[in-house]
């Protein structure tokens, strides 16, 4: 299944992004995100926004089901509704940091420069799948809240990831009245 | 910049708790022309950080509990529960503008008329001094400020003869396959009145369907004390949040003063009149932290009821999986229930109603979150977990008892050195038999319907529905109930209370109605006294 533009609006829609849209009546448009970067030293400082997305990207690319295309504008565009938050960007930022400072160490490389293969295996090894969410936790835990779990809720929320397993209108999207009322077929 | 939590001047009402009973009656008497002002302990959640919708991303991310949604817990709330039943008080309850409406479920119906009249008509409990027909134009008011969203094709209900404010809510899809079963068993469904917008009203928008309404709403469709707080404000009335009440300065008749703690000092606000509007576990705590000379059990407690006959409705339910697609959560309220049964509640077993699930099952982005899986392996958890799910669920009545009490723990202290609250919650073997009932429908109904039966919630695992009832109850004796008919203390003559601490009874049907009726006719009789 390819991811639009259109997608990406809506997951920035629903709960992770930034307006309520009962309250507000609209969505913004998402903001352009910079894709001119160059590939950032190990240790060289916090990651910028782009490196956060460059590496959120790298994260889906594992975690999301291998039907899914365009992944990179979809991640995007949800992150421009998210980078906003300064609290919230600052643990993206140390999560993203400690990630590739371990990548480095363990593999050689920052982690988006990993292949797919080795980012899975990385992200196992870390135990980001097994750990729970925790903002304020380990390393894992954080990954697991600001980066794993980062891309998951922007699928998972969004009508296209819900549509994936079977549910238009996900828990945390502002899908309207209708969809609760109508059969499997319809 | 710190906010001035001073106190007002020449105040005529001090209402405490800005939950739906104090909004209501705040909004009333400022619309009155009476100078109000209202403390509450908790924050104006509005006006910063997080914002709501980043509140309701705590609703489904797992690394946050219910009570950190509406930041709940810490020294400001701690409590003991020493019943028979543990209960979960920070789960129940949100301290701020808005109170526990900000994380309600929104059901408001009218209780039944048998439920004025327990003793008399079900031969338990005691009858409340008021009937129906007293409170029926109050609960057609409320109704209208809440903009209740219902119809009127309950035939089950008591009498009614005006319209919803909003049309209801339309049956769900699973509604239509309960709607079959039902049939055949002879058991009629019908809508559910819901304190949400199904259309725009009062400048809210209508419900948008975020699927996330217990513990918040993010788009304002649903309904929360905030609107009347609001509204109280625009006719002049004075909110200080961030103040909690510690005792109630008084003489042998009246209320004189509320002493209060906020973070930038203590203060102490005069009033005329006083409404006690802070829930069924903190209005009693109040009154038994403000004991004296003149009131050594606690103030108000001439008759030792302060606190006691403590009641919750109790969660009654049962649910399992089709061979066929329900379409579940997809929205986070309920489109049908049946009160059938309800009004067969005698002395040994009490009045019930049935609830069809719109939310029954895993939510799909909640799952993934929480998983230990990713990439295709998710992917397939979820499809398996999602789609075929169905539950029915229901409330049922506890009846009054003087050993299930909120007391005061001595060895326990808030944030400020005070004794916490003790919900001390016991239950009853008519209620557990009660429960027993409802499982007994609910399991045929999912039969009836092809159902693979996989849990139940009945008499060894049930829970309380976070509805705090009957601690300062409303009655005509003093020596028997802390309240008169008209919710003013039998003992101090300048202070009502509004609240679900003043119900005798429960029945079992959700009480925010019925607070929010019996806090507007309060403020009719504040208003004359006045």
């Amino acid at each position: 299944m390819e991811l639009t533009r259109r997608d990406a609006v809506a997951a920035l829609a629903a709960v992770g992004g930034g307006a309520a849209i009962g309250l507000s009546g609209l969505v913004e448009p998402p903001s352009a995100t910079s894709n001119d970067h160059g590939p950032r030293e190990s240790g060289s400082g916090a990651p910028d926004d782009a490196e956060i997305e460059e590496t959120l990207v790298a994260t889906a690319e594992v975690v999301y089901p291998s039907a899914i295309s365009g992944i990179e504008e979809f991640v995007g565009t949800f992150l421009s509704g998210r980078l906003d938050r300064e609290e919230h960007r600052a643990g993206m930022a140390r999560a993203v940091s400690e990630l590739d400072e371990l990548a480095a160490e363990w593999y050689g490389d920052r982690f988006a420069a990993l292949d797919p293969g080795e980012r899975n295996e990385f992200l196992r090894e870390l135990g980001a799948d097994l750990v729970e969410e925790d903002p304020g936790g380990s390393t894992a835990e954080r990954v697991r809240y600001y980066v794993v779990n980062e891309v998951l809720l922007a699928l998972y929320a969004s009508p296209t990831g819900g549509e994936l397993v079977g549910i238009e209108n996900p828990q945390g999207h502002p899908g309207g009245q209708a969809s609760y009322q109508r059969g499997p077929q319809a | 910049m710190s906010a001035d939590r001073s106190p007002v001047t020449d105040a005529d009402v001090c209402v405490i708790g800005a939950g739906p009973a104090g909004a209501l009656v705040a909004d009333r008497l400022s619309a009155a022309d009476h100078d109000v002002v209202i403390l509450d302990a908790g924050p104006r959640f509005e006006d910063g950080a997080p914002t709501r919708i980043e509140r309701t991303e705590r609703a489904i991310r797992p690394a946050y509990g219910r009570p950190d949604v509406w930041d709940v817990g810490g020294e400001r709330d701690a409590y003991s529960a020493t019943g028979e039943w543990f209960y979960p008080l920070n789960h129940a309850r949100v301290k701020g503008i808005g109170g526990s409406t900000l994380h309600w479920q929104g059901m408001v119906m009218r209780l039944h008329e048998d439920d004025f009249a327990s003793a008399s008509e079900r031969g338990v409990g005691v009858d409340w001094p008021i009937d129906y027909e007293e409170l029926r134009p109050y609960y057609a008011d409320a109704e209208t400020e809440l903009g209740v969203s219902g119809a009127d094709d309950n035939p089950f209900g008591p009498p009614r003869e005006e319209p919803f404010p909003n049309p209801a809510f339309p049956p769900s899809y699973s509604d239509g396959l309960f709607a079959e079963a039902c049939e055949k068993l002879e058991i009629s469904m019908h809508s559910v009145p819901n304190a949400r917008n199904s259309e725009p009203y009062d400048g809210r928008s209508a419900c948008v369907g975020y699927g996330t309404c217990q513990p918040i709403c993010p788009s304002g469709a649903k309904y929360d004390a905030g609107v009347h707080v609001e509204s109280a404000e625009e006719e002049g009335a004075t909110v200080i949040e961030r103040a909690t009440v510690e005792k109630l300065e008084h003489g042998p008749d009246r209320i004189e003063a509320a002493h209060y703690a906020t973070p930038e000092g203590e203060y102490r606000q005069e009033a005329d009149a006083f409404v006690l509007a802070a829930g069924g576990v903190e209005t009693p705590r109040l009154l038994l932290l403000s004991d004296s000379e003149h009131y050594p059990d606690g103030l108000a407690n001439s008759s030792g009821a302060v606190g006691k006959y403590f009641m919750d409705h109790l969660f009654a339910g049962a649910g399992g999986v089709l061979d066929e697609p329900t379409r579940q959560n997809h929205v986070g309220f309920l489109t049908s229930e049946s009160h059938q049964f309800y009004d067969d509640a005698d002395e040994e077993v009490g009045p019930f109603k049935l609830e069809f699930f719109n939310y029954a099952g895993p939510s799909p982005v909640e799952q993934a979150l929480g998983g230990d899986q990713w990439g295709d392996e998710l992917l397939d958890s979820l499809q398996a977990s999602y789609g075929n799910h169905v539950a029915v669920g229901g409330l049922v009545e506890q009846l009054p008892r003087e050993d299930s009490y909120v007391g005061l723990d001595p060895d326990e202290t808030d944030h400020l050195g005070n004794p916490v609250p003790d919900v001390h919650w016991n239950v009853g073997d008519r209620a557990l038999r009660t429960l027993e009932r409802a499982n007994e429908l609910q399991t045929r109904i999912l039969e009836e319907l092809g159902a693979d039966v996989r849990w139940t919630v009945g008499p060894e695992n049930t829970g309380p529905a976070y509805h705090h009832m009957g601690t300062t109850r409303m009655g005509t004796d003093p020596t028997e109930s802390v309240v008169n008919p008209d919710l003013r203390t039998h003992d101090l003559e300048n202070c009502w209370i509004a609240s679900s601490a003043t119900f005798p009874t429960g029945g079992a049907l959700n009480p925010t109605l019925t607070i929010a009726a019996l806090a507007l006719r309060a403020a009719e009789r504040v208003d004359a006294a006045l």
